[in-house]
């Protein structure tokens, strides 16, 4: 085509060094076999924007044909029969794949002699549980991306908490932070205890994009989280905000203004939920008088207990803000009172006085 | 029992095959069965059930502020948290000595309410009735099918399917119209569930003393709108599984056989009474009784009591097939009850774990899990409880009490009258569950659905009371408290699959011991120091087999159904094993990717 107007020619293909053919299927092989309470998949099956039916039925433009392989949504029988695609990636005889991890990942070094701290199906060989440290040594070398789910998986979560007898940890401090899958995507981190079901869902649907070819990497950050998603605080997106700006804070939990005084961490976390709404924007956490406790983060538990108890920082930070949100407040509420008053010329007297004029002229 | 052409009269010899399945699907957390099952007289003669994760939390608890027990605890389920936290919450409010505003129970009980519903619908319709689909249906009993195709369904008039196999095959996966609409029924009643808990599985407004949710009117016409959207759904749930429940009974005489054992039920009640319930142990019996799902323990179908002081003192954790120290030569932590009745060393309150990994061995310990039994005072037994998968405890307990009288569900002794409100296309309905013959798979699994409707009766009436309560500027939803520097709690609830208890010692304002006790070890749990097996195992062996097929192409059908009947939830963990198992596969549609066998 000619391009006498100066407009370049729209390119067919991406705009990346790396232009690649795009897959056009592509198997979801989920694990949930890590220290899990398989909440992550629970939340899945809440996502309706888009639901994981839409992107198995194929009802999503752009993407490769998906077959999920999910423990709790196979309609196998379960055994080999469910394993046998796990058992196939292995094997190098199943591509492309995507893998996902759900829990956290047990240190089975730590374990003298034999034993095991979770298993998924048993070693076709022994006869012995599988563990899923095994598992993940010989799927993750060959999985097209790996995808963490959660913050089990992503960081370790709660089974990491001090005092912690499985020295449990998440997907990159096993692989490694600098783990790249086949797709040179580093580990995908999607946090959340547990995730919050369109986050997980948009990332998820990114990744597949980029699979079939028409779209470039997710942007992650230096935790390989989506930016777009973790790049704000809790706070940054909180309708309870306001309140912290006028130093209004909530004392006990029957309040609804800001719970920075009695254990919300919103401030310092990075997570998009009360902007986001928990499902199909209902729900949250401090916009609806839950506090927040941290749940997206690395050093979640132990950096936000006891939860209840006012955030170390918080009492230097709304100190500061006191006199400030303290006038601002009052003169707000002069104004407010002055807002709250009609202009005089609305009146049903016989005389006008609103200051129209018929002859006036500009 | 009556017998079919297809099960022999006489013992043939025995022709035993090993049969494992391992992992099992559509449940949450990770489970084995392994079986031999003698296909001449086409019966399983042994199962065991496994389950392998261990993740510690009566470990990590310890030396943890008390207040942050139910945030933690309710990491142990991702299905239903919620119950935990709540749990935990009852037994941190009996330890503080502080009774929440009567606005926080009703929040509460709603939210519970809607996780019933939720969590029921997505496991009956998305995940056990896979097993009853047309599909699978095809696969292992086409005779059965064949039937299904020419019988009326009797209730057709509700549900709008006009044969039994029309309803099969609204449940294929994925593709069926109820499968399809359970999932987004299912995030509705999620929708419900965040209106009153912040956010589902982990909730985020839940406190002891209390809870944060903002009490406005929109938060309870919100909820009030989307169980309205629902309630034909319900309706139509109950009369299809009825109708699937009664052909199979029809189709296969005999099935009552399949997961059927003793009747051994126990049910811990849910739904507390704002206006009864104190939270203090001396009044437990009182505030038990008043909940809107009556506690109970039931043997041989008699109830043998609804005090909660008898329950709580029966709680025996064994071992015997665990990987774990035993406690019992440990200092015990709570030698006597508040009321002074002595706490056996093998109390909850008194358990110290001591995790021990080693290799399985089926021959000794191959578990990660205790054995909960239940001390039958009268009769010294100790008893291998089940839950029913929840509802059936539930519904069983509570109609045997006969206590419950409310606006919308009635307990008559032998039956509970359920009454739904007119939906958009059904009318008025009164429901009727009558307590089964037997306690059984069938009989599990029809449950289910009438306590669906059960939970959205309770909370019709916990709406009316609450919305009452906000037109009367009565909006307090939280009660401060100071944790004290010694103390003991304990919480008794219904986590969706069945009893959950929580049981709490605090020394310096801190976790000195937290023992959660959910459903899943009572129904899962491995033989213990009697050799008494747990339930699953229980319920498995000795079922006749109706599947069609035979040794080379067996899928177990009647066997997962029965194992799914109790609504397994492993990450609270069983590990049960026995067995050298012959590996069985299959070969599944290629749309979820098993065709890699």
């Amino acid at each position: 085509m000619t391009t006498q107007s100066g407009t370049t020619e729209v390119q067919g293909e991406p705009s990346r060094a790396e232009a690649r053919e795009g897959f056009d299927e592509i198997t979801i092989l989920w694990i949930s076999e890590g220290m899990s309470c398989d909440g992550d998949t629970v939340s899945l099956t809440a996502a309706g924007q888009p639901s994981i039916e839409d992107v198995v039925l194929g009802l999503i433009p752009g993407l490769p044909k998906v077959n999920l392989v999910n423990k709790v949504l196979s309609p196998s029988l379960g055994g080999e029969d469910f394993l046998a695609p796990y058992r196939a990636a292995a094997r190098g005889e199943l591509e492309p794949f995507i893998l996902v991890i759900e829990g956290s990942i047990p240190n089975q070094n730590i374990i003298e002699g034999d034993g095991y701290w979770t298993s998924f199906g048993n070693h076709p060989d022994t006869g012995e549980p599988q563990t899923l440290n095994e598992w993940i040594d010989d799927l993750a070398p060959r999985a097209w991306a790996v995808v963490a789910a959660g913050t089990c998986a992503t960081f370790g979560g709660i089974h990491a908490m001090a005092g912690n007898p499985t020295g449990c940890m998440g997907l990159a401090d096993y692989l490694g932070w600098d783990f790249k899958a086949r797709s040179g995507l580093p580990v995908v981190n999607v946090p959340g205890c547990p995730i919050q079901p369109e986050n997980f869902m948009e990332t998820l649907v990114w990744v597949l994009q980029h699979a079939a070819g028409g779209a470039p990497p997710p942007p992650l950050d230096h935790m390989l989280r989506p930016q777009w998603l973790f790049g704000k605080t809790v706070h940054e997106g909180c309708d309870r905000a306001a309140y912290y700006e006028q130093a209004d804070f909530a004392r006990d939990y029957n309040s609804p203004k800001c719970q920075v005084k009695v254990g919300c961490w919103g401030p310092v976390v990075n997570c998009n939920v009360p902007k986001r709404g928990w499902m199909a924007g209902i729900g949250g956490c401090p916009n609806v008088g839950g506090i927040c406790i941290g749940c997206t983060m690395p050093s979640f538990p132990d950096a936000f207990m006891p939860f209840m108890d006012e955030p170390p920082g918080g009492t230097l930070s709304t100190m500061v803000i006191r006199p400030y949100g303290a006038v601002i407040r009052r003169l707000r509420g002069l104004t407010n009172d002055m807002v709250n008053h009609e202009p005089r010329w609305r009146h049903n007297k016989r005389k006008l006085t609103s200051g129209y004029d018929p002859h006036w002229r500009a | 029992m009556t017998t079919t052409e297809s099960r022999p009269t006489e013992r043939k010899p025995a022709q035993l095959v090993d049969m494992s399945w391992d992992p099992i699907t559509r449940i949450i957390g990770n489970l084995g069965i392994y079986t031999k099952i003698d296909f001449a007289n086409r019966e399983v003669v042994e199962c065991h059930s496994t389950s392998s994760l261990f993740r510690g939390y009566s470990v990590f608890m310890k030396g943890k502020d008390p207040r942050d027990a139910g945030f933690i605890t309710s990491r142990i389920c991702g299905i239903c948290g919620d119950n935990h936290t709540t749990c935990s919450n009852y037994a941190q409010q009996m330890a503080y000595g502080v009774k929440p505003p009567k606005l926080a129970e009703h929040i509460t009980n709603l939210g519970e309410a809607a996780e019933y519903i939720f969590d029921h619908t997505i496991f009956q319709d998305n995940l056990v009735f896979v097993d009853f689909c047309e599909a699978m249906v095809k696969a292992t009993n086409p005779g059965v099918l064949a039937r299904a195709e020419r019988t009326a369904a009797p209730r057709g008039d509700i549900h709008g399917y006009r044969t039994i196999a029309d309803i099969m095959k609204a449940f294929n996966p994925f593709e069926g119209e109820v499968y399809k609409e359970a999932l987004k029924v299912s995030r509705i009643t999620r929708e419900m569930f965040c209106l009153m808990e912040g956010r589902h599985v982990h909730p985020s407004t839940l406190y002891p003393g209390g809870v944060g949710t903002m009490p406005q009117p929109n938060t309870f016409t919100d909820y009030l709108s989307r169980l309205m959207r629902v309630i034909d759904f319900i309706k139509k749930a109950v009369a299809m599984n009825d109708d699937v429940f009664d052909f199979f009974y029809e189709a296969l005489p005999g099935y009552e056989e399949v997961g059927k054992r003793r009747i051994l039920l126990g049910c811990w009640g849910a739904f507390q009474n704002p206006d009864v319930v104190d939270y203090r142990y001396a009044t437990m019996n009182e505030w038990g009784r008043a909940m809107y799902v009556t506690p109970g323990v039931i043997v041989d179908g008699q109830l043998v009591t609804n005090n909660l002081i008898d329950i709580n003192l029966g709680l025996r954790i064994m071992l015997g097939s665990s990987f774990y120290e035993d406690w019992v030569n440990e200092e015990p932590f709570v030698t006597h009850d508040p009321l002074g009745n002595p706490v056996d060393m093998r109390h909850p309150w008194n358990q110290t774990t001591v995790p021990v990994p080693q290799k399985r061995d089926f021959e000794g310990n191959y578990s990660w899990v205790m054995s909960p039994r239940w001390y039958h005072p009268a009769t010294g037994e100790h008893l291998a409880l089940d839950t029913g998968g929840g509802p059936l405890a539930r519904l069983w307990s509570t109609a045997l009490s006969g206590l419950v009288d409310t606006p919308y569900v009635k307990a008559t002794g032998g039956a509970i009258r359920i009454t739904l409100p007119r939906g958009e296309k059904l009318p008025e309905t009164t429901l009727e569950w009558r307590i089964p013959k037997w306690s059984n798979t069938l009989e599990r699994d029809r449950a289910r659905p009438y306590f669906i409707a059960y939970a959205a009766a309770m909370a019709l009436q916990f709406l009316d009371e609450a919305m009452g309560m906000l037109r009367n500027g009565d909006t307090k939803v939280y009660e401060n408290f100071e944790v004290p520097d010694e103390s003991i709690g304990c919480g008794f609830h219904e986590a969706v699959r069945g009893v959950l208890s929580h049981h709490l010692v605090i020394r310096d304002k801190k976790i000195a011991n937290y023992h959660p006790y959910p459903p899943t070890p009572w129904n899962a749990s491995p033989r213990d120091i009697y050799g008494t097996p747990g339930p699953y195992e229980d319920a498995v062996q000795g079922q006749p087999i109706f599947e069609e097929n035979g040794p080379d192409d067996f899928k177990g059908v009647d066997i997962m159904r029965t194992v799914r009947s109790f609504d397994p939830c492993l990450p609270c963990g069983v590990h049960m094993y026995m067995g050298k198992g012959k590996t069985l596969t299959t070969v599944h549609s290629p749309t979820y990717g098993a065709n890699h066998g």
